[in-house]
């Protein structure tokens, strides 16, 4: 694992380069101002417009809707007691943590399925399977909410000509949160797949080779040599996606837009519907800030696993 | 694989013909399996863009026929998309993705490419904690952020206008290019830069004539994901985009196109398909760069 593929934690400036010794004592010198200057537009760019608005949220949820006075924390407390509310947290973790299991699973066995076949029907195959994950969710989302539609359905169509009932789709409650699910597990499942297969690619043959002179079949070579060896980028692939699916909005905003009764709502479709539609703002930067902490302990915790196993493997 | 041709060989040198066939066997049903679950997901990814064409080729009366089947379509007609194109606000749709989406890639490339180099090859004071900040950007999605955006967007006067959304989208864009721009950079050797600054090039003709140049595939897949993210982007022009000459097309569609409870299907899918076609060709053509912005994040340090 020495030769580059080793995954370094993110935030670790693996490219930082030491300093060198022997270049010119003016250049740096120089250099440091120059650097300073080359990534001032980024830093005006992450203070300015991530850093400020989430302290500025963070001050926002503090005051009253009407933005006069200071409440402390009122609007936390005041949400955590809504059983809506709590509905919305409860929404979001399941469909969170479900869409990014059957992501994970799917995308394990399409990249496997790939990965096996010769290289020449690969690249085709791989082009389709991702083409969901090509196009902007705002605008697939569109498909599937007239494929879910309460009279023209067409997947009602197919079920009914197999002999099963027609289904509400989107309107029963847990239909609904099947299918905002269902969604984002067609719209996500290609990136799982794609970062597994590079992954794959990367598992040097020698181990499977060593493997295979050892008797191992085919089942141990997955859980002995393909897994462990993938541990970090399947860490890494599962802590981007839960991100992104925590944080999502298009699916369930367009396909349902939190109904039926709130029961599909997300803490995205949520704080746009208290804060943006009913006029809240405080107490909708308060929804939305649930977020930050269930993520900012979670990629703790994966990145910390990386860490330690990239220097395992380096040492 | 190579493993099982191996075991394959030392089977028949042994003499065991008929479990060197079983294994060869074998290996021909998981290839026919593996095709089966190939065809089924391609099948569950297809239709609902398949779907999405075949709607957008039928007139309204057809679509609102229940009698027959929905997956084909009997009289084939162009009349959704003459209509999207010639009458309504989907042209100044497309247009204002076009301009946002141009502005958006060209703002990202210059701050990641002067900030991936500089991280990349100058140590300086607080880049290491500047480099942690690129990834603590993550945890702040979207989401979180368009709430106290809509105040500060307001507060410059610029709710309703495609200039917020142009300020705005580089904090999608910037954070992950700039990362993938770091790894191309750091993978060009040392020797390089040494040369060029022993025949006296400064660090901005290092960075263009031999930074750029030699990282051109990192920024051609940094350039495809700027593009990508920002034709896509949906949250921040729902929030701040209310007349429907300034939308762009992510939501310029539905707010144009469903009126109470008429809901122009055919349309709906003809400017659906339209506005999914920049992304898909893209794609088609680049499909290896598009794939490595994808994975650099992970493979790359």
């Amino acid at each position: 694992m020495a030769d580059g593929n080793v995954v370094t934690a993110p935030g670790v400036p693996a490219a930082v380069a030491p300093p060198r010794t022997g270049t010119l004592q003016k250049i740096a010198r120089r250099k440091s101002t120059l650097a300073f200057v080359m990534t001032l537009p980024l830093l005006v760019v992450i203070g300015g417009l991530v850093a400020y608005p989430f302290f500025y949220a963070l001050y926002l949820s503090m005051l009253n809707k009407r933005m006069t006075r200071f409440i402390g924390l009122e609007n936390y407390t005041f949400l955590l007691s809504r059983e809506t509310f709590q509905g919305v947290i409860w929404q979001s973790v399941l469909f969170a943590v479900g869409a990014v299991i059957a992501k994970a699973l799917i995308g394990f066995i399409l990249a496997h399925v790939l990965h096996a076949l010769p290289a020449k029907g690969q690249r085709k195959w791989r082009g389709m399977l991702l083409v969901p994950w090509v196009i902007p969710p705002a605008i697939s989302t569109l498909a599937w909410w007239w494929l879910f539609d309460p009279s023209y359905s067409a997947l009602n169509w197919v079920i009914t000509a197999i002999g099963v009932p027609p289904v509400a789709w989107l309107g029963e409650p847990s239909w609904a949160r099947f299918s905002v699910i269902l969604v984002n597990v067609w719209y996500g499942a290609p990136f799982f797949m794609i970062m597994y297969l590079a992954a794959l690619k990367s598992v040097p043959d020698q181990l499977y080779e060593a493997a295979a002179i050892d008797g191992a079949t085919g089942w141990q070579k997955l859980i002995h040599v393909t897994v462990p060896m993938m541990k970090n980028i399947i860490a890494i692939t599962v802590l981007f996606s839960l991100i992104v699916t925590f944080a999502n909005f298009d699916i369930v905003r367009i396909l349902t837009n939190g109904g039926p009764q709130d029961k599909t709502h997300i803490f995205g479709t949520y704080a746009f519907q208290v804060g943006i539609q009913s006029g809240d703002l405080p107490l909708g930067s308060a929804v939305s800030l649930f977020m930050f902490p269930i993520l900012a302990i979670f990629a703790v915790f994966v990145l910390r696993g990386v860490t330690r196993r990239s220097r395992e493997m380096a040492g | 694989m190579s493993g099982a041709s191996i075991a394959g060989g030392e089977n028949a040198a042994l003499g065991l013909y008929h479990k060197a066939g079983s294994i060869k066997r074998e290996r021909r049903w998981a290839l026919i399996g593996a095709y089966i679950a190939l065809a089924v997901f391609v099948v569950f990814f297809m239709f609902p863009p398949f779907h999405m064409l075949i709607t957008s080729l039928k007139s309204s009366a057809e679509i609102a026929d229940l009698q027959g089947n929905p997956w084909i379509v009997r009289s084939p007609t162009l009349e959704n998309y003459r209509d999207l194109l010639t009458n309504g606000n989907y042209v100044l749709h497309f247009r204002n993705s076009v301009i946002v989406t141009i502005a958006v890639v060209a703002i990202t490339m210059v701050i990641s490419t002067l900030a991936a180099f500089a991280l990349a090859r100058m140590r300086f004071w607080g880049s290491a904690a500047l480099a942690t900040g690129v990834f603590l950007t993550y945890l702040v999605p979207e989401t979180l952020l368009f709430i106290p955006l809509f105040q500060i967007i307001g507060g410059m006067g610029l709710y309703n206008n495609l200039l917020a959304m142009i300020l705005i989208y580089p904090t999608l864009t910037v954070p992950f290019c700039t990362w993938i721009m770091i790894g191309y950079f750091a993978s060009i050797p040392k020797e390089l830069d040494e040369a060029a600054l022993i025949d006296g090039a400064n660090h901005f003709q290092m960075l263009w004539k031999i930074f750029i140049p030699v990282a051109l595939p990192g920024i051609l897949a940094a350039t495809i994901f700027a593009f990508t993210v920002s034709w896509a982007q949906f949250l921040y022009p729902m929030a701040f985009l209310v007349s429907s000459e300034n939308m762009v097309l992510t939501v310029g569609i539905v707010s144009d196109l469903i009126r109470g409870d008429t809901f122009q299907w055919g349309k709906i899918m003809a400017g659906a398909l339209m506005a999914a076609a920049p992304p898909l060709l893209v794609y088609a053509f680049l499909m290896d760069y598009y794939i490595a912005g994808l994975t650099a994040g992970a493979t790359k340090g």
